[in-house]
């Protein structure tokens, strides 16, 4: 399942790469993108286990990036 | 400025102000380092926080670290000013990054501001204004001149010209009467229009063209990939060059008795010092960012020209074209048949030739005796004609105005018994009888669209080495319009699986990247397997927007040497970008390693050079030029 979110509050484009290359990394994620320009996150995932990928996302943002938020 | 670009601005200004009084304090000693912690705990208080907050989170190498870990460094060598104003400057420049990248996002926002906010929808005869997404398939929607099409659909009333400039990026109005389809996006211009709605807002025009080049940042370019990972290596290899500067000299000074020349006069403190300003270079983010601007300018500005780019990726591909193979019917000509010319015999005129095949052709539904109607005439009358039989892959045998006329190929004029003549010109060949004896015949063929001689004579102007026609049409026909047009290499008589095997061997043989240009109706295989898939006259085709890398709005294939324009400046651009970065950078860093340099430089290493990169990088949007 790929699904998009809006991010706030990506003020480093550096930070932006750092969190894609966190995020590809979670296990069971196909693909992720993390567009600093468009402020959008793009998470190709399982579908089984979307919900627990994604608050696993969250988390590991919050590590690298404590200010932004994921709109989901 | 939003909200948090203005509290910035306030605490700069503040932390300046506070900065000269404390300078014109006549202060020493503990006293003026406290007073001098003031002014940068106005200025610098976040950026700590999140260097302690990123520590704890496992980010040791980003730029808030490293900014404080270097000016609370210039505090402790007794530099309280220089601390103060390295982090004001900091400021400052995050600022005008925040500021620009803020603005060339708007810019880019407003080039597409194409999406309707209303659409006045007649429900039980009453005009309502609902959202877009409220209105269904099927209702009927009145536009207004002036107003934006909300929904695709097909027009039922009204006829106008329509301004299709912000999907097609040209500015000829289109005509438009009942029984056309209608996209999403256009702007009425003259009457007024009742639409029947035939997509939900969800899969309209324009919010597939929203979609794709708000999406487009997904794909990055190799140019993207490569600085975020030479930004993971660069910063911890500098840090440590910073740890290494200071540690050696520091030994060495502490141990040898006669230290080395370079050392000589120099105490700790300057090792100290020079190690900080190489940490202020050591920040990753002015490089970081000035490609992905770049490249979104690009895309942004390529879209104004109805040229939609799917990706960073491609845009980069797209400036290593060098090989552009084309689909021939409705790439490179109209794609719809037209009488050409009529080869009367003697005796007969050629409008007479005409009317009695459009009349015996009159019911007939095939392209061919669509295009003999359309180019005779007189109207139509189905009492004028008798008897019609139609013989399937032959042609027609009709009575008109009580005389026996045939219309068909070479087969049928056997068939009659009927001397006939060949005809030299490419084309599709109609051949007419009159009560048995051969009257002429009608050259029907596909016409070559009128800017496809410029634009192969503009790509090969922008460094296109190779053109390549390929068309499941007779040799004959695709020679005379590869001769035409001055393509390179063409190849006839070709099946779809055909197209597909021939890509791929120039894709084999070939330098530099293929791209292959197609109307995106069954080449969708091609367009996959070509390292940039370009359809074009794609309003409204579902398959070719799926299958392609770029999407040509309209049909004119003079759009294809701007795509591979716009794609080459805005390399250019990120190229310029990138070697700027990284030679200010390395020449600070030598300067500040022997001593040249100071921290005021070091600090416009970083930010100036990141807010001149972006400035380089907006240059990208404009776009204008290419689009006449």
């Amino acid at each position: 399942m790929k699904k998009r979110f809006v991010l706030t509050d990506l003020d480093c484009a550096s930070c932006a790469a750092k969190m894609e290359r966190a995020i590809k990394e979670i296990d069971g994620v196909n693909d992720a993108a993390v567009s600093f320009m468009a402020q959008k996150l793009t998470l190709d995932a399982e579908d089984a286990r979307f919900d627990a990928i994604l608050d696993e996302v969250i988390r590991i943002c919050r590590k690298v990036e404590p200010d932004c938020v994921i709109n989901r | 400025m939003n909200k948090k670009q203005k509290r910035r601005l306030i605490r700069i200004i503040a932390a300046a102000g506070l900065l000269v009084a404390v300078r014109l304090l006549p202060l020493t000693g503990l006293a003026q380092t406290l007073c001098y912690l003031v002014p940068y705990a106005v200025i610098g208080w976040d950026v700590l926080w999140k260097a302690v907050r990123h520590i704890a989170g496992g980010q040791v190498f980003d730029e808030n670290f490293l900014m404080a870990l270097a000016t609370v460094g210039a505090f402790g060598t007794g530099e309280y000013a220089e601390a103060v104003f390295v982090m004001l400057f900091y400021q400052v420049g995050e600022l005008f990054q925040d500021y620009a990248v803020g603005k060339s996002r708007q810019s880019i926002a407003s080039l597409m501001d194409i999406r309707p906010d209303s659409a006045n929808v007649e429900r039980d005869g009453v005009l309502t204004t609902q959202d877009p997404e409220d209105v269904a398939v099927g209702e009927t929607v009145v536009v207004k001149p002036g107003e934006r099409v909300p929904l695709d659909g097909v027009v039922t009333d009204g006829t106008s010209t329509l301004d299709t400039a912000a999907l097609t990026g040209e500015a000829v109005p289109r005509d438009i009467c009942p029984g056309d389809p209608i996209l999403s996006g256009c702007v009425n211009q003259r009457g007024v229009l009742r639409i029947r709605v035939t997509k939900p807002a969800g899969e309209s025009t324009v919010s597939k063209i929203l979609e794709m080049v708000e999406n487009a940042g997904e794909r990055k370019s190799r140019s993207e990939n490569f600085i975020t990972r030479f930004a993971r290596y660069y910063t911890p290899c500098v840090v440590l060059a910073a740890v290494l500067l200071f540690l050696l000299p520091t030994l060495a000074l502490a141990v040898l008795d006669v230290p080395p020349a370079f050392l000589a006069g120099t105490v700790w403190t300057d090792w100290l010092h020079r190690a900080l300003i190489f940490l202020v270079i050591s920040c990753p983010c002015a490089l970081v960012i000035s490609v992905p601007l770049s490249f979104f300018g690009g895309i942004g500005g390529a879209s104004r020209c109805g040229i939609l780019v799917k990706g960073g990726n491609y845009l980069e591909a797209l400036a290593g074209t060098q090989t552009v193979v084309f689909d021939k019917t409705g790439t490179l000509t109209k794609g719809t048949f037209s009488v050409t010319a009529i080869h009367p015999e003697e005796g007969y005129s050629k409008e007479q030739v005409l009317e009695w095949a459009a009349l015996a052709e009159q019911f007939s539904d095939h392209p061919i005796s669509k295009s003999l109607r359309a180019a005779c005439p007189v109207r139509m009358e189905e009492s004028r004609a008798a008897e019609v039989e139609e013989i399937s892959g032959h042609g027609v045998r009709a009575k008109i105005d009580g005389r026996r006329v045939c219309v068909g190929n070479a087969r049928l004029m056997e068939r009659e018994n009927v001397k006939w003549l060949p005809c030299e010109l490419p084309g599709t060949i109609v051949h007419v009888t009159v009560d048995g004896f051969y009257a002429g015949h009608i050259v029907i063929s596909d016409e070559v669209k009128p800017d496809a001689k410029a634009a192969i004579a503009d790509l090969k102007a922008c460094g296109v080495k190779k053109t390549v026609m390929l068309t499941g049409d007779a040799k004959a026909v695709a020679a005379a319009v590869a001769g035409e047009l001055g393509i390179d290499e063409f190849h006839a008589e070709l099946l779809p699986a055909d197209k597909v095997d021939l890509t791929e061997r120039f894709l084999k043989s070939g330098n530099g990247k293929l791209a292959f240009v197609g109307d995106g109706i069954n080449d969708a295989p091609v367009l996959t397997r070509a390292d940039i898939g370009i359809a074009m006259g794609a309003m409204g085709a579902d398959a070719a927007i799926e299958a392609a890398d770029v999407v040509l709005m309209d049909d004119r294939p003079d759009k294809i040497a701007a795509a591979v324009r716009i794609s080459r400046k805005t390399l250019r651009i990120v190229r310029q970008n990138i070697a700027f970065a990284l030679g200010v950078k390395a020449l600070v860093l030598i300067l500040g390693a022997f001593g040249m340099a100071n921290m005021w430089e070091a600090v416009f290493a970083d930010v100036g050079v990141a807010f001149l990169a972006i400035l380089n990088a907006m240059r990208a949007m404009r776009v204008r030029q290419f689009s006449q």
